[in-house]
């Protein structure tokens, strides 16, 4: 198991060496001037044009720019934002609590729904209720999330009027943050009415980000329990007269979930990369948000920070999945 | 009465392609306390027979039988929560692949302790007791030990002691052992076959074994069913089928021991393989590869009769010698 980790923890380095000059090297291959963009229509003199580049350090040549970005960062320095001159850090952290409530709650969806209903389709193979789940687990699978979100906010938002549209709570309800998380915050301001509206507001974009995770899941554990369900082991388990429900459920679920927890892993890249429209789709404060306006501001430290950010909890969660796979899965735990 | 009774038991699997018949009219009776062996080639659905037994065929198994009959249990009508306090409780299955059939995700302990839970009220410190005690019996050194042992930790021969222990936990009365030595290396298969026998011997159950070896049936059996392409085609006493095979397949089977070739000789085989699902023959289905078949034979099946004690569903059933044609 040591061992296992250890040579998880090696691939991260080179891993992280190669993020940090994609994140460095993306924004600036864009097209486009930060300076000319922060001038606006007034434009801006060649002098002070030099001026800002010698303050921001754009005057530098590239490789020196990204030594100057690599020595900052391991001094834990994202860097300062061009736009807002706050710490790219702090800016990321601020809003980091509103993503990750979102994508909890979304991958909280996926595995709820998308679980059951891979098992129930592997088991009942065949039948109409697994061609229904596979046919529409393949629709939400193809589905742009940005139309999506469109359709569920005209339909849900437009239509029945039963959820707001945007923002994460009502303007009617204020308090500090104190978790940053809307839900806890709102519970413990004690408000009346804050916690629903937070819920209301949490709907929609938990289902539109957590849909293709949830076709995913399902998919894919249906097809991980559909190969487990022949194996010589589930026909013990049924020989040992054990019901249905424990064989399914005990015997064949817990050897079918080592292929899917890693999967599970595997959709928070795809959660964080959803989180980008469904956030700017509902106008959620995150950092889904925050990067696309960044992008647009030729914000340079803010994207490669933000960028690096990503990378790192993306890296970070499949470390995590690998050694829930050695917990779940002996033989890798006791692999020497 | 029999431990067990079966009559006309056939089994056919829905496929793309029709109805295929795996086991066909197969009627048998074990015991208490006895070795009933089930031989033949692989496809002759020896295992298929005893699976729609345990109830453990795929859905798409159509199982008929005229009387299935457990220890005075109808279990053709059996409701499905009383047919899995039989399953591990009074009868168990052991099976080919001792490395597959446990559990990867459970230690070997947690297995038997699950079977022991099941079927028995024992409390927690009494089932650890009890698990320790039947590894101890299936000869696992160190059982304290290999009690929190997963089965990737275990060989071939230790998992299927494992099986073992697992399946008389409950005291079965009655133990089907499929080809339970197969898959094992050849000084391990007769520990096995040893240990079964032991236990067989101990807790006077009655033992189905399946399995293709002849060699394995001379050693432990009492009593013999030797099928062929699903249908069962001699039943014989041990020491009989092998001084007086009825059925030229069994002859054959017999004659290719290497034990009982001559030194002269090649080892004699029977050409050909057993009928799949579209190469069936008309008539009897051994005729293809049957050395006396004639015109009579590949155009009307046998019809199973009582010769003197052996049944064989042959038009001309060997008389006596355990040398057909010589």
């Amino acid at each position: 198991m040591f061992r296992f980790l250890l040579s998880r923890l090696t691939m991260i380095v080179p891993t992280f060496i190669g993020v940090t000059i994609a994140a460095f090297s993306f924004i600036r291959l864009l097209p486009g001037d930060p300076i000319l963009l922060m001038a606006g229509e007034r434009g801006v003199t060649p002098e002070r044009r030099a001026e800002l580049e010698a303050v921001m350090g754009f005057d530098r040549p590239l490789w020196e720019q990204y030594l100057g970005f690599l020595g900052d960062l391991l001094q834990g320095n994202l860097g300062v934002s061009i736009v807002t001159k706050a710490p790219v850090l702090e800016e990321f952290l601020g809003r980091f609590p509103a993503t990750l409530e979102l994508s909890v709650i979304a991958i909280v969806f996926a595995v709820a729904l998308g679980l059951p209903a891979g098992v129930i389709a592997a088991v009942r193979r065949g039948s109409i209720f697994d061609h229904t789940v596979m046919g529409i687990s393949l629709t939400g699978y193809s589905m742009p999330i940005f139309w999506w979100g469109l359709l569920l906010i005209i339909l849900f938002s437009g239509i029945l009027g039963w959820t707001p549209v945007s923002g994460r709570i009502s303007f009617l309800y204020y308090f500090e943050p104190v978790t940053g998380f809307m839900l806890i915050d709102s519970l413990l301001s004690g408000q009346p009415g804050a916690f629903q509206s937070a819920v209301m507001h949490l709907i929609l974009p938990a289902v539109v980000l957590g849909t293709i995770p949830l076709a995913v899941i399902a998919r894919q554990t249906r097809s991980a329990m559909l190969e487990v369900l022949s194996e010589d082991y589930v026909r013990t388990a049924r020989a040992k007269g054990l019901s249905p429900a424990r064989v399914i459920g005990v015997h064949a679920l817990r050897n079918a979930l080592i292929t899917v927890v890693t999967v599970i892993g595997l959709q928070v890249g795809v959660l964080l990369a959803g989180a980008i429209l469904t956030e700017t789709i509902f106008a959620w404060p995150g950092i889904g948000k925050w990067m696309i306006d960044s992008i647009f501001r030729r914000d340079y430290p803010s994207v490669q920070g933000g960028l690096l950010m990503i990378a790192s909890i993306v890296m970070l969660v499949n470390l995590i999945v690998d050694l829930t796979y050695g917990l779940i899965n002996p033989s890798i735990r006791h692999e020497r | 009465m029999s431990l067990l009774s079966i009559r006309n038991l056939s089994v056919r699997f829905k496929t793309a392609h029709g109805l295929f018949t795996a086991v066909e009219n197969v009627s048998l009776d074990v015991e208490h306390g006895e070795v009933l062996a089930i031989v033949g080639e692989s496809g002759s659905g020896k295992s298929v027979a005893m699976l729609a037994v345990m109830g453990l065929l795929p859905w798409t198994a159509e199982i008929t039988a005229d009387e299935l009959v457990f220890d005075g249990v109808d279990l053709n009508s059996l409701q499905p929560k009383a047919r899995r306090e039989l399953n591990g409780g009074s009868m168990s299955m052991i099976f080919q692949e001792p490395m597959t059939s446990l559990n990867p995700c459970f230690t070997v302990g947690a297995q038997i302790d699950e079977m022991i839970r099941f079927h028995t009220d024992e409390d927690k410190q009494q089932r650890k007791q009890h698990a320790l005690e039947l590894l101890e019996q299936v000869g696992i050194p160190d059982p304290q030990k290999r009690y929190h042992d997963y089965p990737h930790q275990m060989s071939g021969g230790m998992s299927q002691r494992v099986m073992i222990a697992m399946a008389i936990a409950c005291s079965p009365r009655l133990l089907i052992a499929d080809e339970p030595s197969t898959a094992l290396d050849v000084t391990i298969q007769a520990q096995i076959l040893e240990l079964l026998l032991d236990l067989q011997a101990t807790h006077d159950m009655g033992l189905i074994l399946i399995t293709h070896d002849m060699g394995v049936v001379a050693e432990t059996a009492h009593r013999v069913v030797v099928q062929y392409a699903g249908q069962q085609v001699e039943m014989q006493p041990v020491l009989e089928l092998f001084e007086h095979p009825r059925h030229p397949y069994t002859a054959a089977l017999l004659s290719a021991l290497p034990e009982r070739a001559r030194r002269d000789q090649r080892l004699p085989t029977i050409p050909g393989v057993v009928p799949g699902q579209f190469d069936r023959p008309q008539g009897c289905l051994f005729n293809p590869r049957c050395r006396f078949a004639d015109d009579r034979c590949r155009t009307t099946p046998p019809l199973a009769a009582a010769a003197d004690r052996a049944l064989t569903l042959c038009h001309y059933p060997l008389s006596y010698s355990p040398e057909p044609g010589a």
